[in-house]
């Protein structure tokens, strides 16, 4: 039960970029197409589970004065391993995410969950951390670049959902247009938020 | 020289690092509450972004290109970053310890920074030359500063207005970016 538990609180209840309001700058960045943000929530839940797993097993290993850099190395590690594989086999995707994919390694969430999880749980209870968080950050992003790529350029994973009359608002894809979309996404998640206390 | 004007004027009103590429936007929300302490923040960003860029230049084209291994840029760098930032934040507690106090916890999140890691990589990206390089990385600290400064002015006065419940915090931080990020949209005719 504690590890569905583990899985879920990340969804909802901690959601990493809705209710904790880390890793904004990816979710600002590359929401611009739901395709863009699948793939980037794909790439950053494979660097947040591996590096929880290694963290996690290695936790008695690391001594604590150096623990910080040795998370930094071990994160940057897997970010160069993801990097590379994308390059080799999603160049399209690769090139959309651009300088994103290597800013993974700074993504505060990640070293967040090395921190204040990975290195006081067992490997079991870290890979359902880093699942539900990986999970929430995904469709937090998933959510976000729908309402952009849906407003900003009328479509929906590149298929065209609005009607041919309605001329959509360019400003949404572009940058002023992720401010305004993730200001309105959180001052929802207050308002439901004070409804609920 | 010419060039580096356009480098100059790109990196901080045309291509903003925070309004435009969405670097560092942590700090430009957490550190906008109060204008003295997001004075305190730039210089701190801009001394460390000089020097990482610097230093990242010089290893990336001195260490890593001749010995084949720039695949290992990612970790190279941020380590380099880490210890620069260890180095600044004994620098300030030494030198005023005022100015420690008011960056608080924010000075080891400079690691964290987005934007250092970033805009080394884009000066890397861009092939640019070690001036070039160090001026983009300084053109790009001052465009961040001058976007901190710029948004805590605001919000100093936002504190005081009367807005829904729901908004206040991040909410209204991000409309207000958002309102400044048009603005800066207009300079794009500029070059």
């Amino acid at each position: 039960m504690s590890l569905v538990n583990e899985f879920t609180k990340g969804i909802i209840r901690e959601n990493p970029l809705f209710v904790l309001v880390l890793g904004t700058c990816p979710a600002l960045a590359i929401t611009t197409s739901v395709n863009n943000g699948l793939g980037m929530g794909a790439a950053f839940t494979a660097v947040l589970l591996a590096s929880n797993i290694v963290i996690s097993a290695l936790r008695k290993v690391i001594p604590d004065s150096i623990r910080i850099p040795s998370y930094i190395v071990i994160v940057a590690a897997f970010v160069t391993m993801i990097d590379l594989i994308m390059h080799a086999y999603t160049p399209a995707l690769y090139k959309a995410l651009g300088i994103y994919i290597p800013l993974i390694v700074v993504n505060c969430i990640i070293l967040g969950r090395a921190e204040a999880f990975a290195n006081k749980n067992g490997v079991g209870a870290s890979i359902m951390d880093a699942l539900g968080m990986g999970v929430g950050y995904t469709l937090a992003l998933v959510v976000m670049s729908g309402i952009r790529e849906i407003l900003g350029a009328g479509t929906f994973f590149g298929i065209p959902v609005l009607g041919a009359s309605a001329s959509p608002a360019l400003i949404m894809i572009l940058p002023p247009g992720g401010f305004i979309a993730f200001g309105c996404i959180l001052a929802l998640m207050n308002k439901l938020q004070q409804k609920a206390s | 020289m010419s060039e580096l004007g356009v480098i100059i004027i790109g990196a901080i009103f045309i291509n903003n690092i925070v309004l435009s590429q969405f670097l560092g936007i942590c700090p430009f929300l957490g550190v906008s509450k109060k204008l003295s302490s997001a004075i305190g923040m730039g210089i701190a960003v801009t001394f460390v972004m000089a020097l990482a860029g610097t230093l990242t230049w010089i290893i990336q084209s001195y260490i890593l290109n001749p010995l084949g291994i720039a695949y290992l840029q990612t970790i190279a760098f941020i380590l380099v970053i880490a210890a620069l930032v260890q180095f600044v934040e004994m620098v300030i507690k030494k030198t005023s310890p005022g100015l420690y106090k008011a960056l608080g916890v924010y000075l080891p999140l400079i690691t964290t920074n987005c934007a250092v890691l970033g805009i080394a990589i884009v000066s890397i990206q861009k092939n640019y030359s070690l001036i070039e390089a160090v001026v983009n990385n300084v053109a790009n600290a001052v465009g961040f500063t001058l976007a901190l400064i710029l948004m805590a002015g605001i919000r100093e006065r936002i504190e005081e207005s009367d807005i829904p419940k729901c908004f206040h915090g991040f909410p209204i931080a991000l409309f207000t970016a958002s309102l400044m990020s048009i603005a800066f949209l207009g300079f794009t005719g500029l070059l």
